[in-house]
């Protein structure tokens, strides 16, 4: 009976989430021919799905279900996507089911190269226009066939909340029209609202995931659940670049439940009927590696590699205007000063996981990415298999904040589930796994100078840095190419008449990732922290000073006097508190923040933190909310405790607690004032994350008078300031 | 050999070894998938659970020590979100990638039961064990207050 009860257990578990369902085979919308779409919506259509546009299906049974062609990460792109498409679609968002959308060039991002990935900021940026046309052209398409269906003209029709309706009263649902609507050309130029008639776009919006992510439905990676699945547990090499040079397995096969050992170049992979099974035996194998390059890196020769090559390297430029570098050597007053920040690792909530079922020449993929399409043409490349024989399922993400763009984990998983044929395999790393092996944010040094004119302002200034190209990694820019990614942000917004700015590539030796906000988060902290150094020099108030250099910027200084204003800046902080200041544009968002901080035993301890973000036009403004309280937390995690450092090629950080991290009762209050706005949409997932460093770092100036210049703000960097 | 113990009051007797941590019996044997594996050394509060009435890391909690207990996961609060928590939870839009939600609401959930009235302080103590990299503790403790006036019958 217990047996029986557990299966009980497991087929509710399990029910909600069955299988694909079959696109209304072929479409004459010319969009999208025998789409599967993965259904991960608590409750299926009954009826037979339709498929007027890439973005909609509609049932029968009018069960309407959007596709988000983004992964959700806890950004809100579940909702935000959704209802885009709904708004014109002229639907009731709260009953719609959404689908996490299959590779396809339709649902490619054209703020990345047209890549089905998920990052930059862009999900809203780019689905503004599109997925409100999208929606238009489906209601257009719904209008015309109730128009052919009572031969009237479709300008006599309406739809309304999921219904055509005619002057006489004729009614018929979408799903009573979506079968002819799918036969109907789609209208390149339909009416489209107004934003003064939105009545979803810009409103508050309970977002569609949440009621799932309170009961436990809500279906992750670590949740897949295949018939017949096996687990896998890796071994990888200690030291990054390292490969297996030989193993002994005998132990391991012998343990419970184990089903297979594979062997792949970065390690060695345990499969067993249960994932403990798969862990206890892992810990029998025995490994020689051949730790190879990396075996004697460490974190301080990284950084001297790194500070050298400020000097020895190669600069690619990056702006340039009048001669800044005569202006600041010919200076009587100049400002100089060097600034680090520290290799940190995204350590989402979910380790990395992945599942797989290879079957001859069919490959199953089921898992959390960021980047389906590429996952789809890597793994079918890497197992020589026809790309269309390769199926890509999305799962929600337990975080990634850029760690999903890399799919080394994918790549694991499809190589063992091809050595265990015909059985869906799924490989799940440990916490240490995760954190010891991950692409981490490249540590930076910045050198800055700038000559201070009489009147205190900076008349020229100087700017290099050295860091390491992710997209030279990931995307195989050359060495000598200018990285977008490594300069955002870089420019300040300030009025400087001449500068310099360049920056030196260089190799430190481990493997780098995107990491939330990227280089704006060095960028940033580099400039934001320069400025205040130059206002202290020059005499003059933070944030006066640099209102003053912000005339041609009024976005930016009306966003500053506002969080100016809302911190209560110039009145007097409760005792012991102190304040700081940094603003950026990045994003296409402008925003500024103010940190007000208290020193505990040589720290900083961070009470209240002020946003002011001007976005433009926004879509859920709850979820922009959430994601700078978000932003915040994060970044504060990086601004004041964790770190990654490497000792002998090896990450010395192996859980939460050596990488720590922002905790409940650390937690700050936060101030978020929306500047409302119909200026072109910006990111809100990313900005913040790089401000609250240098608010921060100002306001322990403020506190202490000491200006520490480098990331993590902790005692110890206090102490050598 | 099997271990008798009840989930969210339904009797099981779980087959797995007795060192086998308590998340992979409910996650894989028994099949309810909302506690997760965050670190694997209680250090995170992703897989809590409650044993007796208790808020325990199970993925540190062998399952030989809850033989006979009552052990009550996310699935227990409620099917349906009718539970305060998971009201208050919806009402606030807490989860952002949720991943972590059910360890939050769990900890959550063993406060409540015994301070029905809980400080600021008392929120930070309790919950200062789960950690959230999406960062939503301020909606965390907004929601807890709310769950908390719901349940002392107060206007939220």
């Amino acid at each position: 009976m217990t047996n029986k009860t557990i299966q009980d257990h497991a087929a509710t578990a399990q029910t909600s989430r069955r299988g694909f369902l079959k696109g209304s085979a072929a479409v004459s919308g010319g969009l999208m021919v025998g789409v599967v779409l993965p259904v991960s919506g608590p409750v299926q259509a009954a009826g037979l799905l339709h498929t007027p546009s890439a973005w909609v299906h509609i049932a029968d049974d009018n069960t309407i279900t959007l596709i988000s062609a983004r992964a959700e990460m806890g950004q809100g792109v579940y909702t935000s996507m959704p209802m885009l498409i709904a708004e014109e679609l002229n639907i009731d968002i709260q009953k719609v089911k959404v689908a996490f959308a299959p590779p396809g060039k339709v649902y490619g991002n054209a703020l990345l190269f047209g890549l089905q990935l998920t990052g930059g900021s862009t999900s809203v940026r780019e689905g503004y226009d599109k997925l409100r046309l999208a929606g238009a052209q489906v209601r257009e398409m719904l209008v015309a066939a109730a128009a052919n269906k009572w031969n009237v003209d479709p300008s006599t029709l309406k739809a309304v909340n999921g219904n055509v309706v005619g002057p006489k009263g004729q009614k018929a649902t979408y799903g009573q029209l979506a079968d002819d609507a799918s036969r109907i050309p789609v209208p390149e130029k339909p009416a489209m609202k107004d934003p003064s008639q939105f009545r979803i776009v810009g409103k508050r919006m309970t977002r569609l995931d949440t009621p799932s992510k309170v009961n436990g439905t809500a279906r992750f990676g670590l949740d897949v659940k295949l018939p017949g699945m096996l687990y896998a547990s890796i071994e990888m090499s200690p030291v990054q670049g390292g490969v297996v040079k030989s193993h002994d397995a005998t132990a391991a096969k012998a343990a419970k439940g184990v089903v297979n050992v594979v062997q792949l170049p970065e390690g060695v992979a345990v499969v067993a009927d249960t994932y403990w099974h798969a862990v206890q035996a892992r810990k029998l194998l025995s490994i020689q590696w051949d730790e190879g390059a990396n075996a004697n890196l460490s974190t301080a020769a990284m950084f001297d590699g790194t500070r050298a090559a400020l000097a020895s390297g190669v600069p690619i430029p990056h702006k340039k205007e009048g001669d800044a570098d005569a202006a600041v050597a010919s200076a009587g007053k100049v400002v100089r000063a060097e600034y680090r920040t520290q290799m940190a690792s995204h350590a989402p909530m979910e380790p990395m996981n992945y599942t797989a079922m290879v079957d001859g020449d069919r490959v199953q993929l089921v898992g959390p990415t960021q980047w389906p399409d590429a996952v789809q043409g890597a793994v079918a490349k890497l197992l020589g298999v026809k790309i269309e024989n390769v199926s890509v399922e999305n799962t929600f993400l337990g975080g990634a904040f850029g760690r999903r763009i890399d799919f080394d984990y994918v790549l694991q998983a499809a190589l063992i589930a091809k050595a265990t044929p015909g059985r869906p395999v799924k490989l799940v790393w440990s916490r240490p796994d995760d954190m010891t092996h991950d692409f981490y944010r490249p540590l930076s040094v910045h050198q800055l100078a700038a000559a201070i004119g009489a009147d205190g302002k900076p008349t020229a200034m100087t700017w290099r840095v050295a860091s390491q190209s992710i997209t030279g990694r990931a995307f195989g820019l050359p060495p000598e190419a200018p990285d977008g990614l490594m300069t955002e942000a870089a420019t300040p917004l300030y009025a400087i008449p001449a500068i310099r700015q360049d920056v030196v590539k260089h190799d430190a030796g481990v493997r780098v990732g995107y990491w939330r906000a990227v280089s704006h988060n060095m960028n940033a902290f580099a400039n934001e922290s320069f400025i205040d150094e130059c206002a202290a020099v020059a005499g003059k108030d933070p944030v006066a000073y640099r209102l003053s250099l912000l005339d041609a910027q009024p976005r930016m200084a009306s966003v500053l006097r506002q969080v100016a204003a809302k911190s209560g800046w110039g009145t007097p902080a409760l005792a012991g508190r102190f304040r700081g200041v940094a603003l950026m544009e990045g994003y296409d968002t402008y925003m500024a923040q103010v940190a007000e901080v208290s020193m505990k035993d040589g720290a900083p301890v961070v009470h209240k933190v002020t946003v002011v973000a001007d976005l433009g036009a926004m879509v859920n403004p709850d979820t922009v909310e959430a994601q700078i309280e978000s932003s915040v937390i994060f970044g504060l995690s990086t601004a004041l405790y964790s770190e990654i450092t490497i000792a002998k090629g090896r990450v010395q950080q192996t859980n939460f607690d050596g990488f720590r991290v922002m905790r409940h009762n650390e937690a700050p209050q936060i101030d978020i004032v929306l500047v409302k706005s119909s200026e072109k949409p910006g990111g809100i997932g990313e900005p913040a994350t790089a401000l609250i460093g240098p608010a921060v770092a100002n306001a322990v100036f403020a506190a202490t008078g000491k200006r520490v210049r480098k990331m993590p703000l902790n005692a110890e960097a206090l102490a050598q300031a | 050999m099997t271990i008798a113990f009840k989930i969210n009051g339904k009797p099981v007797k779980a087959k797995s070894e007795p060192d086998t941590p308590l998340l992979w019996v409910i996650r894989d044997e028994v099949g309810l998938t909302g506690t997760k594996f965050g670190c694997g050394q209680a250090l995170c509060g992703a897989c809590t659970v409650h044993v007796d009435g208790q808020p325990v890391r199970s993925c540190s909690t062998p399952l030989a020590l809850v033989a006979n207990k009552q052990v009550s996961t996310v699935e227990g609060l409620s099917k349906n979100n009718s539970h305060p928590l998971q009201k208050a939870w919806i009402k606030h839009d807490v989860p952002q990638c949720g991943y972590c939600q059910s360890g939050q609401l769990m900890s959550a959930a063993a406060l409540l039961a015994s301070n029905k009235n809980p400080s600021d302080e008392q929120i930070d103590a309790a919950m200062a064990g789960n950690i959230c990299r999406c960062g939503t503790y301020v909606r965390v403790h907004a929601a807890i207050k709310t769950a908390a006036a719901e349940m002392r019958g107060a206007k939220a």
